[in-house]
């Protein structure tokens, strides 16, 4: 399989690479590729142009910055997962770094790319909107910042428009407790329901692959927030979501499995 | 679209479609065909080979995006000589494969992962090598292959 016939550009700067997505109406940016080629090659994506970013050293760092740790989209989720200052000041975002995909892919793969792509079944999404990350984006008119909340928007689909780059985002430091808890059958898989808890004064719940974006567990937030039992938040972790059913799980299994995985998160964060 | 990259070693310059996947540009173009395709959906690792040092899947990689890298292959681990690497080594004495489709992909995995931890339990090693497959289930002696590799180069 290989992807239908596309223009490629590679990019010398953040700067080139938004003009050449200004003067496009479908031009694609590529890093790792992880995600796109694989859509590229099953024929769901089918750019005109991939403006290839990959090189852009300027994008790729993990810097402390006092409250928080900011991280350059190009970061691969190898550097994530091997970063001292994310194991010291972030530490589940070096864990879920660690839990995508394999080796291999981690080589490659990065953290912006996996963000930009915004699927609700990957690891890295769902850590970030439990993290209460806040997304950096550039274009031509300039900078804005996105809180990881508004950021995905739907299947596949995110706050950025096309002409922008994800270029940073920026982690609040994390002083209490956490826990990912990824399930899945077979090894290398994605999660067929996943939940990122992190304690930082509140307690944040997120789940992976409950919806076709990241999605919170709101109603276990508030329970666990103002007082209620593990068990009791635990139970309401579906509550006002609406999960897929496909081949690897019915809506009632995945149901049962966040209520499963977000209490053991919860016990693992709070121990 | 003219790519130049080191591979094995050796300098390569091809002119290819910017939709040159990199395992068909060393399989077809450059005419080094022992990195299988696999899957080809990046799940079986088939297809493994170095990009700069490290164990990347070459069928989720375009040729371009590796133009100016250094590659290697299956083919280039072995020195000059001929001899083997120790990991090919210990894959031939430890019986590390049945029908051997994978073999290329899980020898070149295998020496990366080794670079990253160079003393690996057996728990570590069946997860550093999650990422290849290997359909005769062969898994016992790939890992007390890796395993021997391990002890061997650490000598």
């Amino acid at each position: 399989m290989f992807p239908s016939a596309f223009d490629y550009v590679r990019a010398g700067s953040v700067a080139e690479a938004i003009s050449i997505l200004d003067g496009s109406e479908d031009a694609k940016l590529i890093a790792g590729g992880h995600s796109l080629l694989p859509l590229m090659k099953l024929r769901l994506a089918a750019p005109s142009t991939l403006v290839d970013i990959g090189r852009l050293s300027e994008l790729d760092f993990i810097e402390d910055r006092g409250d928080h740790v900011a991280i350059g989209a190009l970061t691969r989720h190898r550097d994530l997962e091997t970063s001292s200052v994310l194991k010291q000041s972030v530490p589940i975002l070096a864990h879920v770094a660690g839990e995508v995909g394999d080796p291999a892919v981690r080589h490659r793969g990065t953290i912006g790319g996996s963000i930009a792509h915004g699927d609700g079944a990957s690891d890295l999404p769902a850590a970030v909107l439990a993290l209460d990350a806040t997304m950096v984006v550039r274009s031509a008119s300039g900078e804005r910042t996105v809180p990881a909340t508004s950021f995905f928007k739907g299947f596949l689909e995110t706050d950025l428009a096309q002409g922008e780059v994800l270029t940073e985002i920026r982690v609040p430091k994390v002083s209490g407790g956490w826990s990912y808890k990824k399930f899945n059958r077979r090894a290398q898989d994605w999660a067929i329901v996943g939940v990122a808890v992190v304690r930082n004064g509140s307690t944040r719940i997120s789940l992976v692959n409950m919806g076709s974006t990241p999605l919170r567990a709101s109603a276990s937030e508030n329970a666990i927030n103002q007082g209620a039992s593990i068990e009791e938040a635990a139970n309401l972790a579906s509550e006002g979501i609406d999960p897929p059913s496909d081949l690897n799980a019915s809506a009632d299994y995945r149901r049962h499995l966040a209520s499963v995985l977000v209490r053991r998160a919860l016990q693992e964060a709070s121990a | 679209m003219q790519v130049t990259m080191t591979v094995n070693g050796q300098t390569v310059s091809r002119d290819v479609e910017p939709r040159t996947l990199l395992v068909h540009f060393l399989r077809d173009h450059v005419g080094l065909t022992g990195t299988n395709v696999g899957c080809d959906t990046s799940s079986c690792g088939a297809c493994t080979v170095h990009v700069n040092g490290e164990a990347v899947k070459s069928c989720t990689m375009l040729a371009v995006q590796a133009d100016g890298q250094a590659i290697t292959t299956i083919e280039g681990l072995a020195s000059a000589e001929g001899e083997l690497h120790p990991m090919q080594k210990a894959f031939q004495e430890n019986h590390g494969l049945q029908c051997g489709f994978c073999t290329p992909g899980m020898v070149m995995a295998a020496t990366s992962f080794l670079k990253e931890n160079p003393h690996p339990t057996e728990a570590e090693v069946r997860l550093g090598l999650e990422g290849n497959l290997c359909r005769c289930t062969g898994y016992h002696n790939i890992v007390k292959s890796v395993l021997a590799a391990a002890q061997a180069m650490g000598e």
